[in-house]
């Protein structure tokens, strides 16, 4: 079932487009936020910000997990790749986003750091079993969708009694962080709530924050197509004025979301009290650690790390941005010292953070 | 996160894992996190893992929708 | 390997004669000065030298020695030359296996006779364990433009121009990622690496290219902002028209890539008045390397790269600073 093709018929977008035309009120302002970065991506990529009236403004949400994750963690990878009995592995997302003082991963490479990029966090489990002289460390990152994975490691590490593994975990939760966007005065009228996090956590997890924000939310698939229909259902509840959650995700998502995973991320690591996360700040019940049960494989026990906050750049305004109280052509250094190749805050730092995205394609319409 | 996509299971092995094929992509991929799986089922792949099954017929009924919008666009068919 | 083998004593040229020279033998090689004495057809000279560090060194659908063959052939044949001559210079890590050499000097031996050149001259070196990705190749090739021909450049892209592109793009990326260790995937993906002298030949029996340009690493994406910022012009280009081989686009995928920045080893992109467009592209596809050819777009004054995406949109095809990364995002 090769069937992306009927997911991105451009006349079926031309329909949406048409039907949500029609669905809303040409006096108002509609400001619909993306949460998650592969929903930016497929924005983008396909132009339909270009497809929508001028009065729906997309507004770019926090990206992905590269873009929140603090300097400090960074750092705290860097140290680890620097002893010259680990070899850190490493998503590829990872690899150029730049510590304190602007180092990288791939700096640190090309200085002699054993550091590898893996599509998958079972080859750095195999790594660490063909390797038994070095100290593998996986380096962690992701919310909900990439935990389960990096929870299934772990106990594959437990069970082959490996000595010389261990997990960097830096897994974060996605309704604080929805919760923090949507707190203050962003101003926004609805969501489209992230795909393949709701794939493993049900459709649950969001309705407390849509009926406290008293903002809808529809999860939406990560074709062109989705997101066309997602945003056609946010016009419509809005004009209702609901604050629902809905799926339009249904071929993927369930709304009791994948049970085992859960269960199994919730065998092996616990709920923070507090996790900072990049331009939100520090929230309550934001970020995963690996359970004291599995502290042979927690790298942060294993390893003497140093965790130093670190300030942001003193004219990022990523908070602002990243609340979508503020867009990318506000903040005064985007562009110039802010830029994909040489990043100063988390909304630049990853190509779907909004300014990335921004700078990339243009302002959305 | 998000990059995760939908690939057909074409072999299953022992201790939780499968072969899926994505037009003629091949990988080993781990079914851990799925309570079955048969061959022939659709999964949704992330960083080597199974993530959930597609529902099928969910599926269908989402090209369908899909199908005749773009059947009724006003622009006809090849039209821009 | 040992290093013996590069101190240039005995080893080395016992094992230059029994393994280089008698794969690579001709009248030129065989009379073992250290330099080439070398006749060129009239013409003017074009030269053109790579140093290849592919990793892993075999991939599917070829290895480093056809790969630097195949590169620097193609180097010189998109200067509208038709190659002739190269040196191979090798750079060998001590523990290298001398089966895998003897496998890379083999390829080298089939690229050439199959890119109808033959190498004049060569040099060895050894290094330490651990100071070489197993074997380091640097080409350098010779070959001459045809007298009464306008060599084609990267600077002489004009608004109008239709551009031309011979096949799919992103086999030799995706083939190279496919093994790269950790990214592990089985499937027919294979190189493309092939000579293109051939097909510039047929397209030369057509009309005359204003650009030749052979996507290598970075892919299309990359080859066409070189051109549109050599010129100082801009380019668009259809989506629709640019191939990309199934598996290809689901590695890609998969991985979270753009096959439009995967390398390729076996395509070129020509730009050409618009009024030669058929007649080259007829002549494209009439040879074996060029069935699947295509116009792809036009050159523009206005600068950049746009991509006229199948959806009905435009979005800009940035000049990347680096090979992009697999993501999970």
């Amino acid at each position: 079932m090769r069937y992306t093709e009927g997911l991105r018929d451009p006349r079926a977008a031309r329909a949406l487009a048409e039907g949500l035309r029609r669905e809303l009120d040409p006096r108002r302002r509609y400001r619909i936020m993306e949460f998650c970065g592969g929903h930016t991506h497929t924005l983008c990529r396909y132009g339909i910000p270009g497809m929508l009236p001028a009065n729906v403004e997309l507004v770019h949400g926090p990206g992905c997990p590269v873009c929140v994750l603090p300097i400090s963690r960074v750092d705290q990878a860097l140290q680890l790749a620097a002893r010259p009995e680990v070899t850190l592995c490493t998503y590829g997302d990872m690899l150029r986003v730049p510590g304190r003082e602007g180092r990288s991963l791939a700096a640190a490479r090309a200085g002699g750091a054993d550091v590898r990029v893996v599509y998958s966090p079972s080859d750095a489990l195999a790594l660490a079993r063909a390797r038994p002289e070095r100290q593998v460390v996986f380096f962690a990152v992701g919310f909900e969708t990439t935990t389960p994975p990096t929870a299934v490691v772990v106990r594959g590490a437990a069970a082959q009694g490996l000595g010389n593994f261990s997990v960097l975990c830096n897994h974060v939760l996605t309704p604080p962080a929805i919760d923090a966007v949507l707190d203050g005065d962003a101003g926004l009228d609805g969501i489209i709530g992230p795909g393949h996090v709701c794939t493993v956590v049900g459709t649950g997890p969001l309705v407390a924050i849509a009926g406290a924000r008293r903002v809808p939310i529809v999860v939406a698939g990560f074709e062109p197509l989705d997101l066309l229909q997602a945003i056609g259902m946010l016009v419509a509840q809005i004009e209702a004025g609901r604050s629902d959650v809905e799926n339009a995700y249904t071929r993927s998502v369930r709304p009791e979301g994948n049970p085992k995973a859960m269960a199994t991320v919730d065998e092996v690591m616990e709920v923070r009290p507090r996790f900072a996360l990049r331009g939100l700040g520090e929230l309550p019940h934001a970020g995963l650690r690996i359970r004291p049960a599995w502290a042979a494989w927690d790298a942060e026990r294993r390893f003497e790390l140093v965790d130093e906050l670190v300030a942001d750049h003193p004219a990022c305004i990523c908070g602002s941005i990243l609340r979508g109280a503020k867009r990318p052509s506000d903040c005064r250094v985007f562009g110039t010292a802010c830029t994909p190749d040489t990043p100063l805050g988390a909304c630049m730092v990853s190509s779907e953070g909004a300014c990335a995205a921004w700078f990339e394609y243009g302002a959305p319409r | 996160m998000c990059l995760a996509l939908p690939a057909r299971v074409v072999e299953l092995h022992p201790d939780q894992v499968a072969t899926v094929d994505l037009d003629g992509v091949r990988r080993r991929v781990s079914t851990a996190l799925l309570e079955e799986v048969a061959v022939g089922d659709y999964v949704v792949l992330h960083v080597g893992f199974a993530l959930t099954r597609l529902d099928v017929e969910e599926a269908e009924a989402t090209l369908a929708l899909f199908a005749q919008l773009a059947a009724d666009d006003p622009a006809g068919p090849g039209g821009r | 390997m040992e290093l013996a083998h590069g101190a240039g004593g005995r080893a080395t040229a016992q094992l230059v004669r029994e393994l280089f020279r008698a794969a690579w033998s001709n009248p030129v090689l065989d009379t073992e000065d250290d330099a080439a004495l070398v006749d060129l057809p009239p013409g003017r000279v074009v030269f053109s030298t790579d140093g290849h560090v592919v990793s892993p060194l075999e991939f599917p659908g070829g290895d480093i020695g056809r790969l630097a063959v195949n590169g620097t052939v193609n180097d010189v044949a998109m200067l509208g030359a038709r190659p002739l001559w190269l040196s191979v210079g090798l750079i060998l890590e001590e523990g290298l296996p001398l089966a895998v050499l003897a496998r890379v000097v083999a390829s080298v031996a089939e690229a050439a006779r199959e890119a109808g050149v033959a190498v004049a001259t060569g040099d060895t070196k050894v290094v330490e364990r651990g100071k070489g990705d197993g074997l380091f190749l640097t080409t350098t090739g010779l070959g001459v433009v045809p007298p009464g021909r306008t060599p084609p450049s990267g600077r002489s892209a004009r608004p109008g121009d239709v551009l031309l592109l011979s096949g799919p793009v992103g086999d030799h990326g995706a083939a190279v990622l496919s093994v790269r260790e950790g990214l592990a995937f089985d499937g027919p993906i294979r190189s493309d690496t092939r000579p293109l002298g051939g097909l510039v030949e047929a397209m030369y029996a057509a009309a005359s290219p204003h650009v030749l340009r052979d996507p290598t690493r970075g892919g299309l994406a990359t080859a066409l902002n070189e051109i549109a910022h050599q010129s100082g012009v801009g380019l668009t280009v259809d989506e629709a028209q640019v191939a990309v081989r199934a598996p290809v686009a689901a590695l890609a995928e998969l991985l979270g890539l753009d096959p439009l920045y995967l390398a390729n080893e076996g395509q070129l992109v020509a730009a050409c008045a618009p009024a030669d467009a058929p007649a080259l592209l007829a002549a494209m596809r009439a040879h074996p390397d060029g069935r699947e050819a295509t116009a792809i777009g036009h050159v523009e004054a206005e600068p950049g790269v746009r991509l006229a995406t199948r959806f009905g949109g435009r979005r800009p095809l940035r000049w990347l600073a680096a090979d992009p990364l697999p993501r999970i995002c």
